[in-house]
């Protein structure tokens, strides 16, 4: 039976819900300097960590990822550069041109597309500059915490088979990626991505119009992203418009110098020092969270399940230890349902913790071999932070 | 909660259901942005600020950057000197110093 009590929370979540547009007062503080963000509630979106306005940034709070191993649309983080966005958009008059050095040059609409044979995908998008804000030194930037990935369902069509309609022809290079979002003034470069012809027709990036079974929100990419599983979300063009086979290296702003790491071992150089040579950013490192409670958290002395997700750019996670004494000794933990390679792998464990402060540390191993590093690697942009992560509580 | 919000929900899919059979084509999807909250704090050249940094983002892409010795005027004189070059800002070459001034003595 209905009580008063949840009766008086259903109430205020839908008054809650009539009012999309109303500004919440609260604010998060991130666990860093200059952290405080005031929680915003955007159309399709819950309540958000408000990064910036205009263009918008919206970082998932991350008691989100604790609820599901899939991450709800309407908490699903949102990156834009540019902010010209597109606010309207006609699924009956939307088309993606498909064009450049294929055969037969195709104007594709979204009608069409939903007729092709379509395939499903459980993927992680995050953001190159995902946990930025703890960089030390600090780095200019968009100042993240740990909120700025997602896991969900993707449902769409294989680049594959888009580009095979339109034919690829000999020499092809690269291709090349556009969406409706453009910048305020001429000069800015638009946004624009590219990738290597051979990873464009590995059959896995995908043209997604669905996300966890439902259309993309609008800022999510509606009515169709690029989706690039293990790649870091900067190529995940939203509003997708454009794709265009070259037979050159593309050298827009956005490849050319933007979203460039080290050519180094996980992308780490000496902090404060500039990098004597940089590629673009590629695949995920692997990384670990404890999802079922935040550093400083208390917790009630005795058994507790710890719960957590990890990993990583697509070979899929081997193994999550987890050590309850500041990682002098670590155990497995119990990894849950396998989604897929590219999706969050949920993992729990019971540790016992006296009374007293703890410190705990998670530790994930691809199965590519490759292990979390304990101390956090750094570059100039604060790309691809993925040190073992460290919470301290303490059980009373 | 659940109980409640699942007949409301069916009776909004039902909704739906019936707009979708009754129309032919569909609408355009629009979508509406909250009214924009985030303003430049008050200081020396404001005016200025609004009017060059303003029209490309809000100034929440200030206020949020890290604070410290090697955010100061170099910092930002680095970053007004990326936004004319690398993004194509028309900053009146006379207006950079009032702008480096405010930032670094605002943020």
């Amino acid at each position: 039976m209905l009580n008063r009590r949840t009766i008086l929370k259903g109430s205020s979540a839908l008054a809650a819900g009539l009012s999309p547009l109303t500004a919440l007062a609260d604010t998060v503080t991130l666990p860093f300097g200059n952290g405080e963000r005031p929680l915003v509630k955007y159309p399709q979106k819950r309540p958000m960590i408000g990064l910036t306005s205009r263009p918008p940034q919206l970082e998932t709070p991350f008691s989100v990822f604790n609820e599901n191993v899939i991450t709800p649309n309407d908490a699903f983080f949102v990156r834009y550069h540019l902010a010209n966005i597109p606010l309207e958009i006609d699924p009956d008059t939307y088309t993606i041109d498909i064009k450049g050095k294929v055969d037969k040059p195709v104007k594709l609409t979204l009608a069409a597309l939903k007729r092709m044979a379509s395939v499903e995908i459980v993927a992680v998008n995050q953001c190159s500059g995902n946990s930025r804000g703890f960089s030390e030194p600090r780095v200019p930037g968009g100042q993240s915490a740990n909120g700025a990935m997602g896991n969900a369902r993707w449902r769409g069509v294989p680049l594959k088979t888009v580009l095979a309609q339109a034919g690829v022809q000999s020499g092809a290079k690269q291709v090349v990626f556009n969406g409706l979002d453009t910048p305020v003034i001429d000069k800015t470069p638009d946004f624009v991505k590219a990738l290597e012809i051979d990873h464009a027709t590995d059959g896995e990036v995908m043209l997604a119009y669905q996300m966890n079974g439902q259309d993309l929100p609008m800022l999510n990419g509606f009515p169709v992203r690029l989706v690039v599983p293990g790649y870091y979300g900067t190529y995940w063009i939203k509003h997708l418009s454009e794709i265009t086979v070259i037979d050159t290296v593309f050298d827009g702003f956005w490849m050319k110098s933007a979203y460039r790491i080290p050519d180094t071992e996980n992308a780490s150089i000496e902090p404060g020092t500039a990098p004597k040579a940089t590629v673009p950013i590629g695949r995920f490192n692997v990384r670990s969270f404890v999802t079922s409670l935040a550093s400083g958290a208390k917790v009630t002395a005795g058994t507790t399940t710890l719960k957590g997700i990890a990993f990583d750019g697509g070979t899929g996670i081997k193994e999550v230890a987890v050590s309850i004494d500041d990682g002098k000794t670590w155990t497995p933990a119990k990894l849950g349902t396998d989604l897929g390679k590219y999706s969050f792998r949920e993992w729990t464990l019971p540790v016992t913790l006296a009374a007293g402060a703890h410190v705990l540390k998670v530790r994930a191993t691809s199965n590519g071999g490759k292990v979390q590093p304990d101390k956090a690697g750094w570059n100039p942009p604060g790309y691809m932070r993925n040190v073992i992560e460290t919470y301290t509580v303490t059980a009373a | 909660m659940k109980r409640i919000a699942l007949p409301v929900l069916s009776a909004a899919l039902v909704a739906c259901g019936l707009l979708a059979g009754l129309t032919v084509s569909a609408k355009p999807v629009t979508y509406t942005l909250p009214e924009e909250t985030a303003a430049f704090k008050p200081g020396p050249n404001l005016d200025v600020v609004q009017g060059n940094c303003g029209s490309c983002h809000s100034s929440d892409y200030v206020l949020t950057q890290p604070k410290g010795a090697k955010f100061g005027k170099d910092f930002w004189q680095a970053e007004v000197t990326k936004m004319i070059t690398v993004f194509g800002a028309p900053i009146e070459p006379g207006d950079v110093p009032k702008i480096v001034d405010y930032l670094t003595a605002t943020y």
